[in-house]
């Protein structure tokens, strides 16, 4: 990475700051900000946070490492997580999980190589009477089956292509 | 968004459609603070999350504490799995909330409250955000509430990251410092020593939203409803194998028939109440009541027909469990793994009773000796799916299953 680049994330970070607070009950909504941008928290990304809240990095770390919508690695543009609790189970998860690997070709966990879409499962998403449940990004999708995962990726790919904002080289920083 | 995905979601006659906002603060605003705390004493209110703690005990806590700053929390981290009320109610019913979480302030004196709405919830902020904007613009929020001068009070929203256990008041109250969501050891309680060590309330949003109502339609209302020790309705969420899965407003002490009846489920061989962390009732049990002296729960119903696979729900939570453990202590987090394995054993039909009953005593350890309601209500789904259905989990003899072929992504 560029030092420019660098210069430029902690330029934003420290604004990011001024916004949120600089205090310890400030590092969730910072965090949740960092991800929101690039799809990730990089390790510089929580020395510079660690840097500038005056704590150990270690302790951003634990913070980012404990709560499952807050990634070290770089996530795809749209994160697709599928409820996988008994309900969602019951209504038939399994099927729209297996035709969600069959169309994106990647599995659980992991992200598509053009790093557009990431694959996960969530726990119950609240819409235990409308499932199976997927969520999109912040998106909810309710009574979703194998045939509708086509139409939810050919809109998110859609989406995509009008509103292409942060480039894959930003989203590695 | 938020609308349509709450529209869709269907409901019976609820109270909270029949409350005009303004009603129940207006009443608790013109009587001094213990005097409302006394309403919400006289009509027996317990915390609707599901823990059923008295409302109004802990209010009067929270007042009596000293402290300059206080803080009133509302817990819409609704997590537990099967429930879905508190998404139903922040988007048709904000407004009773919000109103529920200002007499709060009222009552214990605090001018901070906050929202903590899980990630999953994202889609409903916006909606909340404008609700609450138009809370300070008709004076309702801010720094005279209602035109009271010296009762200051505003809300904000905090999101959650996706952790279940954050629904925990006190591991929650550590997400909100910007830690881990790790439950504290208590003593000390929030009413005390809460968010940044000063009196904090932390209450569920239907708890809220109940506040408001009998503010506005009185004690005695409440009261009148339900049982002796449960008083009033609660809001069920109704899932699974029934005609009319959705949110329920029932009086609590309401027998398993009835509600499967209101809800089109009789053929039911099972119903999975309280979640992951609850029981597994069966049929021949479905006189028994819902209210905190029997069933205890937070609203989630699962009604399971004569179909399903109880092992595979049984697995299905442990593994939910597995995941959303935090790993701090020894029982929750060395219990988890150890009950799941047995019930990869009884689903291959590799169980000796022998060892299902240390199974029993672990989790019966686990219910005893884990730190929070996490790790000791995890294995209550097993113990009752072992105790009712020995028949259906027991000698299981498993199909040989044909050679796998290689999965086509092509």
């Amino acid at each position: 990475m560029l030092l420019t680049e660098r210069e430029r994330l902690r330029e934003e970070l420290l604004q990011l700051i001024g916004q949120i607070g600089r205090d310890r009950s400030a590092l969730l909504p910072l965090l949740q900000e960092v991800q929101r941008k690039y799809c990730h928290i990089s390790e510089y990304c929580m020395q510079v946070i660690a840097d500038l809240l005056d704590i150990h990095p270690v302790e951003v770390h634990s913070v980012v490492s404990f709560y499952s919508f807050l990634d070290e690695r770089p996530q795809g543009q749209f994160v697709i997580r599928l409820c996988r609790t008994a309900t969602c189970d019951m209504a038939g998860k399994d099927h729209v999980a297996r035709q969600l690997r069959n169309d994106l070709r990647i599995g659980f966990g992991q992200t598509t190589p053009d790093g557009k879409f990431s694959l996960d499962w969530a726990n119950c998403l609240g819409m235990c009477d409308q499932g199976p449940a997927m969520l999109v990004n912040e998106r909810i999708f309710t009574r979703v089956t194998p045939e509708k995962v086509h139409g939810i990726l050919a809109e998110c790919r859609q989406m995509f292509g009008a509103h292409a904002t942060s480039s894959p080289k930003e989203r590695q920083i | 968004m938020t609308t349509s995905a709450a529209v869709q979601t269907t409901t019976n006659r609820l109270t909270f459609a029949a409350i005009e906002a303004g009603q129940g603060l207006n009443a608790a605003l013109k009587q001094p603070p213990a005097d409302a705390l006394r309403q919400v004493a006289f009509s027996g209110l317990r915390g609707r999350g599901g823990a059923g703690f008295s409302t109004s005990l802990k209010w009067e806590l929270a007042a009596k504490s000293a402290g300059e700053r206080k803080y009133v929390v509302c817990n819409a981290d609704e997590g537990e799995p099967g429930t879905f009320k508190d998404r139903v109610i922040l988007a048709d019913f904000a407004d009773l909330v919000f109103e529920g979480m200002t007499i709060g302030a009222w009552v214990i004196g605090a001018a901070h409250g906050i929202v903590y709405l899980r990630a999953e919830y994202t889609y409903l902020r916006p909606h909340l955000e404008a609700v609450l904007q138009r809370r300070r613009d008709a004076g309702l929020l801010g720094s005279a509430v209602a035109g009271q001068n010296g009762f200051a009070f505003d809300i904000a929203i905090r999101m959650g990251s996706g952790a279940y256990v954050c629904g925990e008041e006190t591991a929650l109250i550590e997400s909100l410092e910007g830690q881990r969501g790790e439950p504290r050891n208590r003593p000390p309680f929030p009413i005390d020593t809460g968010f940044l060590g000063n009196p904090t309330i932390v209450n569920n949003v239907e708890t809220f939203a109940w506040v408001t109502c009998i503010l506005a339609k009185g004690a005695d209302w409440f009261k009148g409803l339900g049982t002796e020790k449960s008083t009033g309705h609660k809001l069920f969420s109704v899932s699974g194998d029934c005609a009319r899965p959705g949110v329920y407003e029932l009086p609590m002490g309401i027998t398993v028939a009835e509600l499967l009846e209101e809800v089109g489920g009789e053929a039911a061989k099972a119903v999975q109440i309280g979640g992951a962390a609850g029981q597994c009732v069966p049929a021949a049990r479905f006189d028994r009541t819902i209210a905190y002296e029997d069933i205890p729960t937070g609203g989630s119903v699962i009604v399971l027909g004569p179909q399903r696979d109880l092992l595979r729900m049984s697995r299905n939570f442990l593994e939910f469990f597995l995941e959303e453990s935090c790993g701090q202590c020894t029982p929750c987090r060395e219990g988890i793994p150890k009950l799941l394995e047995g019930v990869e054993l009884l689903q291959n039909g590799r169980c000796s009773m022998t060892y299902l009953e240390e199974l029993c005593g672990l989790g019966e350890t686990m219910q005893q000796a884990s730190k929070c309601g996490l790790g000791q209500s995890a294995p209550n789904a097993l113990l009752s799916i072992v105790e009712h259905f020995q028949d259906e989990i027991l000698g299981r003899v498993v199909a040989k299953r044909p050679p796998a072929r290689r999965e086509r992504t092509a």
